[in-house]
């Protein structure tokens, strides 16, 4: 029955295709580690941030009066209402932790040098995205901190010179930010922006498994046609389209190998997640602000303005300089570099296992200033913070800087032909 | 990749700083499932706060159902001005006017123990002063030139600072210092709940989750191991 | 494909294990998704029983209340409404109302609690426009009864009781929502008698 559907269905949809060249048989090398989790942990987020979206856009009210209210009855009226919140603002915060914990792991092991560089182009992008789909959903609530927080970052754009002011003008469509803020922000958040990063996760995992993934060793399990006698090549049947063009070692179908790793790495997640979720939902005041609990009120700013913690460290960069528009500058400027990575890394080497001791160390100076510099981002501005801002800047920068001019000569170990662990 | 976890771990504590020094807050000692303690904070609340402060997010019924208030007998007991029970917990005060009369229109205190905690308002109530550059003789030591009177002052009586930053306890109020505690504490304890019913269903919910999730997390680790034997 | 022997048997009841499980909690998570489709409690207070107080209606005299957002009819039956009831029977589709269009303590001769209240949703049961009372002048719709209900759109015909006449559309008779008297002159839409 299942069988005669299924050829039904192949002669008119390449499902089992599909089904085998990207999960049964598609060759993931065999040495995935911890900090493999991520990327499918990030689809899971993206589903429950999708699901979840879908059912509080059936109760809340994208208006200036009725905005703050329908939370409320959110919270309270709806049947689950409250947990479906939860479910979405808890997902938010794990969101960036995980494409966070996802895109070092990328760093680590060289997983953006070629052939990758187009697969680390769309992550960015992702993240890209998934920032300006954070920053307007966090006006939505609108509580006072979504309304101030939103006023901080809109108000960025008014640096720019010349056209700064009509620019700001033409966001809000207000004078200030008001109702017509609330609802473009609103059409954007549940519609645009969510179809836009579903079609870059897409076009992220078709990128992937074409050039196909890497791994803690660094090492390609892609090898040239031809090269590895068969004995040594993988025992396992792969998808035509990879052993036609290579020969593949070390190599394990990403189906059921991955795909229950995976379901264990879901079910850990998910532990830490519900954790939060049920016991702590306001993350400590980090996941959902205090000031928060009150209505925008466009005449009484919150104590300190601090943006929700993932934008921490892009905050800091822009604070610590004087000038509004060299601050903007250097605050896009920390994401531009970051997908100009490819391009700052000239070495051959991957993975940090067979770098240098120079790239290693670079490498946590460049992890701890990212969080100085999200830490700094969510305190108050004091002449101490900023000095320490200054100098974990300068790391954060510095990483790039470094790493373009000891990649083109560094001193590796030698790299082993074939993945052993 | 050890060192750079340790790195990652070694630089945690930086979290605790970066909540910043806060006030001194007195602790409430709240208790959600102490319903007669809610009850008696609810009871406060209507009698004392609801003249100005409404909870216009929170309705009679649900918080009936919750402190475990028969209907009949919430209707006589906690509803004087001819509500419906599904209505929300309001007052007829005309916010223009409240402005006028205080400075600015009194809050809505349905999220007040998330906005500020239940330890601000426990402490809040208890730092009244006697003040006679106040327009109601009173200041507030943890929120300096409120525009509220001191409500409870019939309860507490009022105290009072002299130049040298010396308190007089309170006096002249018809409960003891340990009553006006209790009955503040319980006032808290009330805007806790309502500041998010949910609450004790929440933690409920959470423990059969995490106990769910640890079983399927055995289960589907054992299941790895057995596939990944193909692999070691 | 492997050195290692298989156990398939240890291999089959972890993957049905993990299934079976797996499909536990995404049943579990399913529930508040359903869940939150019900009635919310706005919807469930705004359709909250409706009080009507009928010691005010004048013998004869119709008054509309609104429950749940739809019209509900409560008429103060004269003495005479009340003995003609029975007079025509056989022009009704259900004089004995059969089809549960009425709580069990509403299946009685006048449709009602008290014989002089009749209380009934004033949505015609073809394509549910409201009908109109005619209080004197019914007779120029059905020959030989004075008062009934008569729906604008497509002509159905009522009686005093909501029973529907024989030759129009509407197939069944008015509905008679639950309704309870809580005193002698307090009418409640929506509870039931003897369930609250």
């Amino acid at each position: 029955m299942f069988t005669n559907f299924m050829a039904w269905m192949d002669k008119r949809l390449p499902l089992t295709d599909a089904w085998n060249k990207h999960l049964a048989q598609y060759p993931a090398p065999k040495n995935f580690n911890f900090w493999y989790f991520f990327g499918s942990l990030a689809m899971l987020v993206l589903v429950n941030q999708i699901l979840t979206g879908v059912w509080l856009t059936m109760s809340y009210e994208p208006s200036g009066d009725g905005a703050f209210a329908s939370i409320e009855y959110i919270m309270r009226d709806v049947d689950y209402g409250w947990l479906l919140r939860y479910m979405h603002s808890t997902g938010a915060s794990a969101f960036f932790i995980v494409v966070y914990l996802h895109m070092m792991r990328g760093l680590m092991y060289g997983s953006y040098q070629k052939p990758r560089e187009l697969l680390w182009i769309f992550g960015m992008l992702i993240f890209l995205v998934l920032m300006a789909e954070a920053f307007m959903g966090y006006l939505l609530p609108w509580g006072n901190m979504s309304y101030w927080g939103a006023q901080v970052i809109i108000s960025l754009f008014g640096t720019i010179p010349v056209i700064g002011d009509d620019l700001t003008l033409w966001i809000r469509g207000d004078y200030v930010i008001s109702g017509a803020t609330l609802n473009r922000f609103f059409a954007l958040h549940v519609i645009a922006l969510p179809l836009v990063l579903v079609i870059l996760v897409f076009l992220h995992i078709l990128a992937l498994h074409e050039v196909g993934s890497n791994n803690p060793e660094g090492i390609e399990v892609k090898k040239k046609k031809g090269t590895i006698k068969p004995e040594e090549q993988s025992k396992f049947a792969f998808h035509k389209q990879y052993t036609e063009k290579y020969d593949i070692v070390d190599a394990i179908p990403f189906h059921p190998y991955y795909s229950v790793k995976d379901i264990m790495g879901v079910a850990g997640f998910l532990i830490l997640f519900c954790w939060v979720m049920f016991f702590a939902p306001d993350g400590g005041g980090y996941f959902i602000e205090a000031p928060n609990f009150e209505p925008a009120n466009g005449l009484k700013t919150p104590e300190h303005i601090v943006p929700v913690w993932y934008f921490g460290p892009f905050f800091t960069v822009l604070r610590i300089v004087p000038d509004p528009l060299l601050g903007t500058i250097a605050m896009f400027s920390a994401i531009i570099v970051l997908f100009l990575l490819p391009w700052f890394d000239r070495g051959v080497v991957k993975s940090v296992r067979y770098r240098s001791k120079l790239h290693l160390l670079n490498l946590i100076q460049f992890s701890i200033s990212f969080i100085v510099l999200g830490v700094l981002g969510t305190m108050p501005a004091t002449p101490t913070a900023n000095m320490i801002g200054i100098v974990a800047a300068f790391g954060y920068f510095g990483f790039f800087v470094a790493l373009w001019f000891y990649s083109k000569n560094e001193k590796c170990k030698p790299v082993p032909e074939r993945v052993s662990h | 990749m050890k060192k750079l976890l340790l790195a990652f771990c070694a630089l945690l504590p930086l979290f605790a700083f970066a909540s910043g020094p806060s006030v001194h807050l007195d602790k409430a000692g709240n208790d959600l499932t102490d319903k007669e303690s809610l009850k008696n904070g609810f009871k406060t609340y209507i009698n004392y706060c609801l003249g100005c402060h409404q909870l216009q997010y929170q309705r009679y019924n649900r918080t009936f159902k919750d402190l475990g208030i028969e209907e009949a007998d919430g209707i006589e007991n906690f509803m004087y001005t001819g509500e419906k029970p599904g209505d929300h917990i309001t007052n007829t005060m005309p916010a223009k006017e409240a402005a006028k009369w205080f400075g600015s229109a009194p809050p809505d205190l349905t999220l007040e123990a998330r906005l500020r905690t239940p330890d601000w308002i426990y402490t809040y109530l208890r730092s009244f002063y006697m003040d006679d550059k106040r327009p109601f003789g009173v200041n507030n030591k943890l929120f300096k030139d409120v525009g509220m009177p001191h409500v409870l002052q019939d309860l507490q009586g009022v105290s009072s600072i002299d130049e040298q930053s010396n308190v007089t306890p309170a006096m002249g109020g018809s409960l003891t210092t340990e009553e006006y505690d209790i009955v503040v504490r319980d006032l808290a304890n009330f805007l806790e709940y309502v500041g998010e019913p949910s609450k004790l269903e929440r933690e409920a919910m959470g423990y059969n989750v995490l106990i769910f999730l640890f079983i399927f997390f055995i289960i589907s680790y054992f299941l790895k191991k057995e596939y990944w034997k193909d692999i070691h | 494909m492997s050195d290692v022997p298989v156990n398939n048997g240890r291999r089959r009841f972890l993957t049905a294990a993990t299934a079976v499980v797996g499909g536990a909690g995404v049943v579990g998570v399913a529930v508040p998704f359903i869940g939150s489709w019900n009635p919310s409690a706005r919807a469930k207070a705004a359709g909250a029983p409706v009080e009507v107080n009928v010691g005010k209606i004048e013998p004869g005299q119709l008054i509309r209340a609104e429950w749940r957002g739809k019209p509900v009819y409560v008429v103060r039956r004269t003495e005479t409404t009340v003995s003609s009831l029975a007079k025509h029977d056989d022009q009704l589709r259900d004089p004995n109302s059969e089809k549960a269009q009425q709580p069990s303590y509403a299946t009685n001769a006048y449709r009602s609690i008290k014989p002089e209240f009749m209380v009934a949703l004033g949505v015609c049961t073809h394509l549910g426009c409201a009908p109109t009372h005619h209080g004197g002048d019914f007779d120029q719709f059905v020959e030989g009864v004075s008062e009934g209900f008569f729906c604008p759109c497509h002509g159905s015909k009522f009686d005093m009781a909501g029973r529907v006449f024989q030759g129009v559309p509407a197939p069944l008779n008015l509905v008679v929502p639950e309704h309870s008297f809580t005193s002698e002159d307090t009418l409640l839409i929506g509870v039931g008698q003897g369930e609250a």
